[in-house]
C-alpha cells in the first residue's frame, strides 16, 4: 500500500494559490523601476536574498546591494544609517526575524526619530509550512504598536508592485509584508490604485461586508462570488494599509452592511478585527462580526495550504463565517 | 564534582562509529525521498559529528530520555533536523518506517525541530538561539552539582547572529567546563557561500575565552579525538570548529552546487543509494 502524503515545501517556493496568473517577483521588478526613477534605493538583505525577490536588484544594481549576513539586528541599524545619509535602504527579511529579533531597532534606530528604512518582511502568517519560528503570524499587530511605523499587508502582485513604488516615495519608515516568488494578479492594475492609509471597496454589497487584508483579499473576492451565488449580497473592502489604519472607509463599509467578517493572514487577537472593532466602536455602529484569521496559538509545521485549511483561513473559512454572522443579526 | 560512572566512555570503535554514520546517511536519504527536497546536503556534511556524539560521547539512555542527569545534545539549526531524526533511529528512538514522513503533514519528523519531539532538547529554526540556551543548562546543572554536559552544535552562518557571540562571551565569563560548542562550518548559507567573512572562526573563539580545536569533521578519528579532548578542559569552554563538507558520503551530492537547498529528482534516488552504499 502506497500512502499519499503532504510535504512541507520549506523554503524557496512559489506562494501562488490557484489558477489566477502570476506575476514573476513583483517585488524585485518594481524596485528596479523604481531606482531608475529616483536613483536614491539601496538594496539590503540578511541571508535572505535568494527568498525575498531581492536578487533582481541585486543583479541591475550591485554596488547599490549590500547582503550583511544573517543578523537581522544589525539589518536594521544598517538601514537606518544609510537612511541618515540620504539613501532609501529595502531591507528584506522574513517577518519573524525583523519583527521578533530586531524589535528594538525598529523602533528606535527607525521609528523613534522618523528615519526613511523600508522593512520588507517575507513569510507573512501561514504561507509558510515551516512553523512556529519561521510563520509571522503576530507581526503586524507588534508594529502597529510601533509609533510613526506605517503597517501594510499587500494582497496580490498588484499591491506589491504599487505599494514599492508609493513607499519609495513615502519619507518615513515603512513595515511591509512581501508576498514572493509566483504571485497572483487578483487586482486589476487598471482600476485599482494603492494609496498609503487608504482601504479600497472592491465590492459593493448590502447583506455581509468583508473586511479583509493581506493575501486574504483573494479569498474574500472569492467567498462574495460564493455568497452571491447563494444570494446573499456580499461586499468586500480591502484593507492592506493596518497603520494608519483607514477607519473612516471601514465605518462607511459596515454602516452598508447587516453584518461584517473579517479576514486576516495573522492571529485574531491585536490584528485587523481587533482594529475593525475598534473603528466600528469609535463610530457608533454595532453589526454582528465574525472574524478569520489564526487562532491564539502556534501553528503546527506542515504544507502551507493544509495549514491555511486548518486555520480557516480560505473562502470556505470566509463563506462560513459569513453565514455565522447573518445567523447573529437575525437571533 | 561527581561524573556519571560511564564516564569516559570504553575506547572508541572508529569502524562502529563509521558504520553508524554511514547508516545515519542511509536513513536521511530515506527520509528526503519523500519530499524529494530538504536540507540533505547539511545532513550528510554533520552525520560523522552526531554518530560521535550520539553512540560515543553523549552519557544518555534512549530509555530514559528525561533523566535530569543526562548529557544534553542541542541543535541550534533546526533546519538540520534530517540528521538528528536519523541520528535518533539509528538509537531506536523511532522506528526506521517513520522516516518516509519526514517533512509530511501531522509526522513528527519535520524539516525543523520542535521539543515535542522525543529526543529534541530545545526548538530549533530560528537560528541564534542554542548557544545562548546551552549556557543556561550548564550553569543550571552546575548549580545543581550535576555532572552533565552540554553540546551544542551550532553553524558558520549562525556566527553571523549577535545572540551566538552574546552567549561566547558568558560561557567563558561564567568558565563553563561542561559546554562544548560544535561549529559545523560547511562554508555555505542560505544565500548560498558564505556572504560575510567570518574567518578566522577559530581565532575568534580563542578571542572570546574559549579552548578551541579545529579539525575535519568528517574523520571519525579526529572527532572522537577532539571530543576526548574536550572532556579533559578544565575553567572554560571548548569550541570544536568543524570543517565538514555539504553532501559528504554521496559523491554525486557533494559536487552539486553548494546549495542551502537541494532538489534531488525522483528517478535520481536509487542512483543515490548505490553511490553511499559503495562508500568506504
Ligand atoms: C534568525 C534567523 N534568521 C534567518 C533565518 C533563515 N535561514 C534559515 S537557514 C539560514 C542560513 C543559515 O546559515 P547556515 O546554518 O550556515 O546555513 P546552511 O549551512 O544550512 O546552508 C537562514 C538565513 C533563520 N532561520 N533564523
Amino acid at each position: 500500500m502506497t500512502t499519499a502524503r503532504t510535504y512541507s515545501k520549506a523554503m524557496g517556493v512559489d506562494e501562488a494559490l490557484d489558477a489566477r496568473p502570476v506575476v514573476d517577483a513583483p517585488f524585485g521588478t518594481a524596485l528596479i523601476d523604481v531606482q531608475k526613477h529616483r536613483g536614491d534605493i539601496v538594496g539590503l538583505t540578511a541571508d535572505l536574498g535568494k527568498y525575498t525577490d531581492i536578487l533582481p536588484f541585486r543583479d541591475a544594481y550591485p554596488d547599490r546591494f549590500f547582503n550583511v549576513g544573517m543578523a537581522e539586528q544589525n539589518l536594521v541599524a544598517v538601514a537606518a544609517g544609510l537612511a541618515r545619509t540620504g539613501t532609501v535602504p529595502f531591507a528584506t527579511t522574513y517577518g519573524v526575524f525583523a519583527t521578533r529579533r530586531a524589535y528594538d531597532f525598529i523602533a528606535i534606530a527607525c521609528a523613534h526619530s522618523n528615519v526613511n528604512v523600508k522593512i520588507i518582511a517575507g513569510l507573512p502568517g501561514l504561507t509558510t509550512g515551516y512553523g512556529g519560528t519561521h510563520q509571522a503570524i503576530e507581526d503586524t499587530a507588534l508594529m502597529c504598536m510601533i509609533p510613526n511605523l506605517v503597517v501594510i499587508d499587500p494582497c496580490d502582485a498588484t499591491d506589491i508592485s504599487q505599494i514599492t513604488h508609493a513607499i519609495a516615495d513615502y519619507d518615513g519608515p515603512v513595515y511591509v509584508r512581501l508576498l514572493r516568488g509566483k504571485v497572483p494578479r487578483v487586482l486589476d492594475p487598471k482600476t485599482y490604485s494603492f494609496v498609503i492609509g487608504k482601504a479600497s471597496v472592491l465590492r459593493e454589497g448590502a447583506d455581509v461586508g468583508i473586511i479583509s487584508t493581506g493575501l486574504m483579499t483573494e479569498h474574500a473576492i472569492d467567498a462574495a462570488n460564493a455568497l452571491n451565488a447563494e444570494d446573499i449580497s456580499a461586499g468586500v473592502l480591502h484593507t492592506p494599509t493596518l497603520k494608519p489604519f483607514d477607519a473612516d472607509s471601514v465605518a462607511e463599509f459596515a454602516s452598508k452592511h447587516d453584518a461584517i467578517v473579517t479576514a486576516e493572514n495573522h492571529v485574531i487577537t491585536g490584528g485587523l478585527a481587533t482594529q475593525v472593532r475598534e473603528a466600528l466602536y469609535k463610530a457608533g455602529i454595532a453589526r454582528p462580526l465574525m472574524p478569520v484569521g489564526i487562532a491564539d496559538t502556534f501553528v503546527e509545521l506542515g504544507a502551507s495550504p493544509t495549514l491555511m485549511v486548518r486555520s480557516g483561513l480560505t473562502s470556505d473559512g470566509i463563506v462560513a463565517q459569513a453565514h455565522a454572522a447573518l445567523r447573529l443579526k437575525r437571533s | 564534582m561527581t561524573r556519571i560512572p560511564n564516564h569516559p566512555p570504553a575506547k572508541a570503535d572508529i569502524a562502529a562509529l563509521k558504520a553508524r554514520a554511514k547508516h545515519m546517511r542511509n536513513h536521511m536519504l530515506v527520509m528526503a525521498r519523500g519530499p524529494g527536497q530538504g536540507y540533505i546536503g547539511q545532513g550528510l556534511g554533520i552525520a560523522d559529528v552526531l554518530a560521535a556524539i550520539y553512540f560515543h560521547e553523549l552519557r544518555w539512555s534512549p530509555e530514559n530520555l528525561t533523566d535530569p542527569n543526562r548529557d544534553r545534545f542541542l541543535l541550534s539549526t533546526g533546519h538540520y533536523s534530517i540528521a538528528l531524526w536519523a541520528a535518533l533511529a539509528e538509537a531506536g528512538i523511532f522506528p526506521l518506517e517513520e522516516l518516509p514522513t519526514y517533512g509530511a503533514d501531522d509526522s513528527r519528523l519535520q524539516m525543523s525541530t520542535l521539543d515535542t519531539t522525543p529526543g529534541v532538547e530545545i526548538i530549533g529554526g530560528s537560528l541564534g538561539h542554542g548557544l545562548g540556551q546551552g549556557v543556561g543548562m550548564a550553569l543550571g546543572l552546575r548549580l545543581q552539582n550535576s555532572s552533565a554536559r552540554i553540546f551544542c552544535e551550532l553553524s558558520d552562518g549562525e556566527l553571523q547572529e549577535g545572540s551566538t557571540w552574546e552567549a561566547a562571551m558568558a560561557g567563558s565569563n561564567f568558565r563553563l567546563d561542561n559546554l562544548v560548542a560544535l561549529i559545523d562550518c560547511n562554508g555555505i548559507q542560505a544565500d548560498g557561500a558564505i556572504v560575510i567573512d567570518i574567518e578566522p572562526v577559530a581565532d575568534k573563539w580563542r578571542a572570546f575565552g574559549w579552548q578551541v580545536q579545529e579539525i575535519d569533521g568528517n574523520d571519525m578519528a579526529a572527532v572522537v579525538a577532539a571530543l576526548e579532548q574536550a572532556r579533559a578542559t578544565e575553567g572554560r569552554p571548548h569550541a570544536i570548529v568543524l570543517r565538514t563538507k555539504p553532501g559528504k558520503g554521496v559523491p554525486t551530492l557533494e559536487q552539486r552546487e553548494k546549495a542551502h537547498f537541494v532538489r534531488v529528482e525522483p528517478e535520481e534516488w536509487d542512483a543515490l543509494i548505490l553511490e553511499l552504499e559503495g562508500q568506504p
